[in-house]
């Protein structure tokens, strides 16, 4: 019988190879300060710039020396793609902590219980509230999605339960529906609808052009749902003798139900924020209006838009307070939807 | 080399029905001694094996003399290729391994800390079951891309190529179209151009995990002619299920067995002894095709 | 048993008649998935319908004229116009390639780094970041672009113009450098990044296995192996996953209107503060564009249609190809 001895990774990096990363890291820093007070670069960029490539040059070298090119060039390449990870995220971090900052001071209370119809962009902060903007942007969610989940999921459908002869070009162009800007939508409802039938700003409108951005998101994510439920499940209820939509209704829905709601819930994340056919289309009323058929509506990003283009500094802090709202409703979303997600199979 | 294997067809043929495998691995043709073996060869002690917690392979000692070539057999799941990965450090990428032991190529522990893990692999070479050439590369290319991975410089370069090539068994086949594209030979040719791939950075082991388990038989025959000759001027261990593979090509041969626990070495010997003479009544189980 | 040939029946032919609820189901089906088909033609047909006059006015000018200038009398007449969206073009097209060509390498590295440098911990959170950052509002890059970005941008369009002006492009006349091209092309960079990033990181994962593993054993570094295996395996998913971010940032608006200066003439010096983006210009002229203008506007919107469905039609067809034989 032999005695068990501990399992080691003997691969993993030793305390000397450890010591050696530290202290070249800690000499890119001393150079990358020492370049930047001796010459005349200034900035953090300098020192940004300065860091990396003293780190990259002092791992590639050494690594040579002590192992030659082939090391050389992969050390060279580790330094390459941590810079290409910091670089991807530095811009999240800058965004969040800016909206904190410069959204926080004009979060209130009366913000949440206030509209804009007495009170202009420049006003001080106490006065007005975007109350409109949000309940606006809510309204104009709910109706694009009473609109797009049906075609959405009804397109899921045939692309994964019928497969007929349209499959290639329906997949085809739903991905070239998600290609289509934002302002094209806003265009289009413009042209076809707007001016000649109901000409006149709405809520609705803007709905209708939302819904053309969300339905290419809803359907592919859908279709990607769809197509993980096993065909046991399919199998069994047409050998009960169901038809083709008790089986799909009754039995491949449910069991995709988790992964559909992920589906809409990604879909209104993305339109939550977009401005461009609400501009086109809305109106960007003041007030709150209950009636989306009628009248401009105000939403979240047409808030910002209009506090930020006012320009005063009370202006700017109101349009950074809307993003802060504006963030936290995407955040929301985005959360609720991995959370969802993640929770996948629940048999 | 045509010549020799037509006489090995014969030989295999002459002796009809091979009454058992101890005739098969006395059949082959005798060994020419000591041709510049390269180095003291592979030793490995106690070597264990985990994969998180699960633990894979348990106490492994072998000697691997330089120049010869060494078969393990064993059933399915016994931990054979976990452990001929572990010699040449490829157990650690899967994620969760450990290991404990040593493993000493030329008396050196190539787990030292402070090893170079690309040297030892240049050392240590390795052919996988399933023929896996860069499909991007051209033939000649293939066979050299050893040396552009590891940024080796060597002399004469066609001379190389046509080297490996011409080792590997592959020369003649391949030797007007080495411009063609990887992956437009046959399976056989292509694990043949492996080997050839392996050869080139000149390796002192050469670790072949079932590499004729994907193969109809005329390329595994060759394959197994190639594998004799290569093992004048190498250690050559082979993970292989055909017993009859391992009577044919191999001088030794050593039988893994797990018995649902970690995969354990039962016995090491010579090759005809082990299937004429098993000291284990396990071993004889196995090799009587009791059981595996 | 009898030695007469056997004889090989014929197949049956196996007809189904679906319920009628089954036809139902198929009808209201099929037709929500055709619902796309209808709506991409729709939006051609009438921005098309709207715009024909104005495109018919100025024929192939409206694409290759650089002007955008309408004169009405009192009652509403339209006297001279002339619209031409040569600058608003290349505007585009500057800002989306700048885009392009910062966010690419940086976003194949990312891959590379998630993929094959990353522990597992960190990849889990970086890939949280970097799809939540796809789902940030542009509006959001809008503005944090302007008021926080823009100054260190201009900052580093002094740098370069000052080592490297001489290559034309990053030379200027006159050194204004806010609201140029090359700020537009950042903030896109950064907004196109994620999905760039996505894309590359799921080709990346779908490189052979076994090769990789053949890489390693021949002794090769981890950069040398994924230069001989995963590279060769993904390059042309990547080409498909820059073209798609190519595409978004052509249909960017907000973003890019806050930190664009537009101006009417075709400008190629990209640090210089004049530029010119289609999308952006129908925002722009949208809140007092006089009926005729509007027609203009619709023309503008049918050409950034038909130009951003072409890119992503290419684009999509590569990362498919990739994905499914990967070579």
């Amino acid at each position: 019988m032999t005695i068990i001895p501990t399992p080691t990774k003997p691969w993993t990096a030793s305390t000397k190879d450890r010591s050696i990363d530290g202290a070249i890291f800690l000499v890119a820093l001393l150079s990358s300060y020492l370049l930047v007070s001796l010459t005349p670069l200034k900035g953090k960029l300098a020192y940004f710039v300065c860091f990396f490539l003293a780190y990259a040059i002092l791992t590639t070298g050494f690594k040579g020396v002590q192992r030659g090119n082939a090391a050389a060039k992969d050390a060279l390449v580790n330094s390459l793609v941590a810079i290409g990870a910091i670089v991807t995220v530095i811009p999240v971090a800058s965004i969040l902590t800016t909206v904190f900052q410069k959204g926080l001071p004009g979060i209130s209370f009366n913000l949440f219980s206030h509209d804009m119809a007495l009170a202009t962009p420049t006003d001080p902060l106490t006065n007005g509230g975007l109350l409109h903007a949000i309940t606006g942007t809510l309204t104009l969610m709910v109706l694009a999605l009473v609109m797009s989940v049906p075609i959405g999921i009804l397109t899921a459908l045939y692309l994964t339960e019928i497969k007929g002869r349209f499959t290639g070009p329906i997949r085809f162009l739903v991905q070239a529906m998600s290609g289509v800007p934002s302002i094209v939508a806003g265009l289009f409802i413009l042209s076809a609808i707007l001016y000649p039938i109901t000409k006149g700003y709405s809520g609705f409108m803007g709905a209708l052009a939302l819904t053309i951005l969300m339905i290419p998101t809803i359907a592919r994510t859908s279709e990607e749902v769809l197509n993980l439920i096993p065909n046991d499940l399919r199998e069994a209820g047409t050998a009960l003798g169901g038809t083709q939509w008790r089986t799909v209704a009754m039995i491949v829905l449910p069991a995709a139900r988790s992964g559909l709601v992920t589906a809409v819930i990604l879909g209104v994340a993305r339109i939550a924020g977009e401005t461009a056919p609400i501009l086109l289309l809305t109106g960007g009323g003041d007030k709150v209006n209950p009636n989306a058929f009628t009248g401009p509506m105000g939403s979240l990003p047409y808030y910002i838009w209009k506090s930020f283009n006012a320009g005063s500094p009370e202006a700017i802090t109101r349009a950074w307070a809307g993003l802060l709202v504006l963030v936290g409703l995407v955040l929301f979303l985005f959360t609720t939807a991995r959370f969802l997600g993640s929770r996948k199979v629940s048999k | 080399m045509t010549t020799s294997h037509e006489s090995e067809n014969q030989e295999m043929q002459t002796s009809v029905k091979p009454s058992s495998l101890a005739d098969v691995a006395n059949a082959k043709a005798p060994k020419a001694p000591g041709t510049s073996a390269l180095g003291t060869g592979l030793e490995t002690r106690g070597v264990h094996a985990w994969f998180g917690k699960h633990h894979a392979l348990s106490n492994i000692s072998l000697d691997f003399a330089a120049g010869t070539v060494t078969a393990l057999i064993g059933p399915s799941g016994c931990g054979k290729s976990t452990f001929i990965r572990t010699i040449n450090r490829m157990h650690e990428f899967i994620p969760g391994a450990a290991m404990a032991g040593e493993v000493l190529l030329d008396g050196k522990d190539v787990y030292a800390p402070g090893t170079d893990v690309t040297k030892i692999r240049l050392q240590i070479g390795m052919v996988f079951q399933k023929p896996n050439p860069f499909p991007s590369m051209t033939i000649g290319e293939n066979v050299l891309s050893g040396l552009k991975l590891a940024q080796l410089k060597v002399e004469n370069k066609d001379d190389l190529l046509e080297e490996c090539l011409e080792r590997a068994g592959l020369w003649n086949e391949v030797k007007d179209r080495l411009g063609a594209h990887g992956g437009s030979l046959s399976g056989g040719q292509q694990q043949r151009l492996c080997i050839a791939r392996a050869l080139a950075v000149r390796p002192q082991v050469l670790l072949m995990d079932e590499p004729c388990s994907a193969l109809d038989p005329g390329s595994t025959l060759r394959i197994e002619d190639t594998i004799r000759h290569l093992s004048d001027t190498m250690t050559i261990i082979i993970v292989t299920h055909n017993m009859q593979q391992a009577a044919r090509v191999s001088d030794y041969t050593a039988f893994f067995l797990s018995d649902g626990g970690p995969g354990q070495m039962i016995e090491v010997a010579p090759t005809s002894e082990i299937f004429s003479r098993p000291q284990d009544s396990r071993t004889e189980s196995y090799v009587t095709g009791r059981f595996g | 048993m009898s030695t007469q040939e056997l004889v090989i029946p014929a197949p049956r032919e196996i007809v189904t008649q679906p319920r009628h609820s089954d036809k139902v189901f198929r009808g209201v089906v099929t037709g929500g998935g055709l619902s796309s088909l209808a709506i991409l033609g729709l939006i051609a047909i009438f921005l098309g319908y709207r715009g024909f006059e104005v495109l018919r006015q100025e024929g192939i000018g409206f694409i290759t004229h650089s002007d955008w200038s309408i004169s009405t009398d009192d009652a509403g007449n339209v006297l001279d116009s002339h619209f031409g969206l040569a600058a608003m073009l290349v505007g585009t097209i500057l800002c989306s390639l700048i885009a392009v060509v910062i966010a690419v390498p940086i976003s194949v590295f990312s891959a590379l780094f998630l993929n094959f440098y990353a522990p597992g911990w960190l990849k889990k959170i970086l890939i949280t970041i970097i799809d939540m950052m796809a789902a940030f509002p542009s509006i959001l890059f809008g503005i944090w672009g302007f008021l926080v970005l823009m100054p260190s941008v201009e900052y580093w369009a002094k740098l370069l113009h000052r080592y490297l002006g001489f290559i034309p492009i990053f030379d200027m006349q006159v050194p204004v450098y806010t609201r140029s091209p090359f700020v537009a092309g950042v903030v896109l960079s950064i907004m196109i990044i994620p999905i760039i990033t996505s894309v590359s990181r799921e080709i990346f994962s779908q490189a052979p296995l076994d090769r990789i593993q053949a890489a390693y054993a021949l002794g090769a570094t981890r950069w040398a192996m994924i230069k001989a295996v995963v590279i060769p395996h993904g390059r042309s998913g990547v080409i498909g996953g820059a073209m798609l971010g190519l595409g978004r940032a052509m249909g960017e608006t907000v973003a890019v209107f806050t930190v664009l200066n537009i101006v009417f003439q075709v400008n190629w010096q990209m640090l210089l503060g004049a530029g010119g983006n289609v999308a952006s210009l129908i925002i722009l002229k949208f809140g007092d564009a006089s009926p005729y203008e509007i027609k203009a506007l619709m023309a503008a919107g049918l050409i950034l249609f038909l130009l951003t469905l072409v890119v992503n039609a290419i684009a999509n067809l590569i990362v498919k190809t990739t994905g499914k034989s990967g070579r």
